[in-house]
């Protein structure tokens, strides 16, 4: 599958276009198909966010992948940090990211 | 510590206001991001895998303990209650909103701080010898000259658009505590057979993809010449270095290409054409700053002695303390290498601690280390074990400076949006695997250095073992490098071979190791064998 994914313009937080806006969490990801620079240049140019591109991912039973591993820490955080991750109490979010 | 005239807080006053119109600028619409790109890297402004990273400017690693503590306060109001210590001497901050950077340049600026000129094609922070104006071995203090050069290039109009970004060291003993010859340029003071302190200039050196010895191109500059001698290099460089090849476009690549002595003359030239310009501040400048950097009040005839009876204390002053030029008083490091920590990172309240620790027992001033450490440059000898005793309680007792759990190591892919793998995890796993007392005692000085791309912020050409990490078909690997060194002797570490995967670096140390403690003659250290034996015995267990 195609995903987007940027940085809030203000906060700088990693998102990722669900299909009707930006969610901070990888599984709600939409696959673009074709039509991701199109949704780019609209949200970027709303200032909704920056910096954004498209990515190749996969989804399967336990949510979004995305291919790269820069991509799948840009999901959690930082791998040595996971109190700061997105799923802080949960020991074993970043089995799949690495 | 230089304290700002009313021109410098003028300047990093009304630039925080210019970058607060920048940034409304860019959230009403009125610049697009590549626009406002440039605008915020000159103020410290970049975008790391997370979020917005703001890189604040340490000039020559010196603070005193209100800038340090505001360090702290800013990471628990702004950011997630940490700060990373940089190999450039500097402080990053990694969670950072766009809308409250006006306000954090903002605070900085009540402290004499700023981030400019900490990313871009520009001169950056002018770094230094972390034991200046304490060490034993030093000719002068260096840092009046550092000073000296950070207010030339400060908005220099000529040099704000180099081919590349431009690093300067300043140093003034021949112990090399700064990597001074892997720096674009690195500047010795020295005293001439007349007794006279000038300035030796070596340029060309780096790091990065093509790393580099910098050649020294004049012995002695004197001191009423050393700002245009500085800008007769940097002329030369802007004229000629490569625009067309961002990879080649490094001073080092200038002086490779050009040679050394062409380099040097088109330099010479330049010089004797800028001394007809009259453009070098007079020297009541430079004294006017070296008036800032007197030595503290040093207690005259403060003991010698320490009580070295706790085991634990011990072993921290033989490890990480180094001797002071004023007797009774001793440099002490703390290190930010906790066994299985991250290196570099403090929390907000280990960063008010050591605020606290410098305001009470080293004349107020700390130092931050290219090795990521922190220094209390003066501390009294009678002072010393309570000093250790809340920097231990606090996590911060370490004792380990420049032994193989004192790794520096860059943020690599957990942070990095230039990262090709993660460097933090390789440091933590060998921290942990070689961090006991007892093993660093078998191993002795072993400096390790990682890098999470050819970037080499982590210094990897430089560690006496070097581990770089590298991208092979998606997945991570490390390369692994011997025989670097940054101090009197820079040499550039050698690749031994096919890298390895992250579990397999860890075992690589450990065979490298094994072979060193095998071949070592007495009282060499890992180098020393390395240098003596080659790469062949290591390669043999490596490889097989
Ligand atoms: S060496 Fe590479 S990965 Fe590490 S901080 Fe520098 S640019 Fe990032």
């Amino acid at each position: 599958m195609k995903i987007v994914t940027g940085n809030d313009l203000k906060t700088g937080a990693v998102v990722w276009w669900d299909g009707e806006g930006w969610s901070k969490y990888v599984n709600s990801a939409a696959d673009v198909g074709a039509g991701g620079e199109a949704i780019i240049a609209r949200e970027e140019g709303a200032r909704r966010v920056f910096a954004a591109y498209v990515i190749d991912g996969e989804r399967n039973a336990d949510g979004v992948r995305p291919s790269h591993i820069k991509e799948r820490i840009r999901a959690l955080g930082p791998t040595v940090r996971m109190d700061l991750s997105l799923k802080p109490g949960d020991p074993d979010a970043s089995n799949w990211v690495i | 510590m230089y304290k700002y005239d009313q021109y410098d807080q003028q300047m990093v006053d009304t630039r925080v206001e210019e970058f607060r119109d920048q940034v409304r600028r860019r959230l009403d619409g009125s610049l697009t991001e590549d626009q406002f790109r440039p605008l915020r890297l000159q103020n410290g402004l970049y975008l790391q895998l997370h979020a917005y990273m703001l890189r604040v400017a340490v000039p020559y690693g010196t603070l005193n303990s209100q800038q340090m503590t505001l360090l702290g306060d800013i990471a628990d109001k702004y950011d997630r209650g940490y700060g990373h210590f940089t190999t450039r001497q500097n402080i990053q901050y990694n969670w950072i909103k766009l809308e409250e950077t006006p306000d954090i340049l903002a605070d900085l600026a009540t402290v004499e701080m700023h981030a400019i000129q900490t990313s871009g094609n520009c001169i950056r922070n002018i770094s230094s010898d972390q034991y200046a104006g304490a060490a034993a071995d030093e000719i002068v203090d260096p840092r009046p000259y550092a000073e000296l050069l950070r207010q030339w290039s400060s908005f220099h109009p000529e040099f704000l658009t180099l081919p590349r970004k431009f690093k300067i060291a300043v140093i003034a003993s021949e112990t090399d505590r700064a990597a001074m010859k892997l720096h674009d340029i690195g500047i010795q003071m020295v005293r001439n057979a007349a007794g006279e302190i000038g300035a030796r200039f070596f340029v060309g050196g780096g790091m990065g993809r093509t790393p580099m010895i910098g050649p020294m191109i004049r012995d002695f500059v004197p001191l009423d010449q050393l700002v245009t001698y500085c800008e007769a290099c940097l002329r030369v460089y802007n004229r000629y270095g490569r625009r067309d090849n961002k990879y080649k476009a490094r001073i080092k690549i200038l002086v490779h290409e050009l040679g050394k002595d062409e380099y040097t003359r088109q330099v010479e030239e330049e010089f004797a054409h800028l001394l007809t310009q009259d453009i070098e501040p007079p020297l009541a400048e430079l004294e006017r700053i070296k008036a800032h950097f007197v030595d503290p009040p040093f207690e005259a005839g403060a003991s010698d002695d320490l009580d070295l009876s706790d085991p634990d204390f011990r072993l921290w002053v033989e490890r990480n303390c180094a001797p002071h030029k004023q007797a009774g008083y001793i440099v002490a490091t703390v290190s930010l290498k906790p066994v299985g920590g991250i290196p570099g990172d403090a929390t907000s309240d280990q960063i008010r601690l050591m605020a606290k620790l410098a305001r009470d027992y080293s004349f107020d001033e700390l130092r931050v280390t290219h090795a990521q450490n922190i220094v209390f440059p003066h501390v009294r000898k009678a002072d010393l074990y309570a000093v250790w005793k809340a920097l231990d309680e606090a996590g911060l007792g370490t004792a380990n400076l420049d032994m193989v759990g004192d790794i520096i190591a860059c943020p690599g892919l957990d942070y990095c949006s230039l990262a090709n793998a993660r460097s933090i995890p390789v440091a933590q796993k060998i921290s942990e695997r070689f961090g006991s007392a007892e093993k660093q005692a078998e191993i002795g000085e072993l400096k390790l250095k990682i890098s999470g791309c050819i970037n080499a912020c982590g210094h990897h050409h430089a560690g006496h073992i070097g581990i770089l990490g590298v991208d092979k078909k998606g997945t991570e690997n490390y390369q692994l490098l011997f025989g670097g060194s940054e101090g009197a002797d820079t040499s550039l570490g050698q690749i031994t071979g096919p890298g390895f995967d992250e579990e397999g670096i860890v075992a690589a140390v450990e065979t490298t190791t094994n072979v060193y403690l095998r071949e070592r003659q007495q009282g060499e250290r890992f180098l020393d064998t390395y240098r003596r034996i080659g790469m062949a015995p290591f390669k043999e267990a490596l490889y097989g």
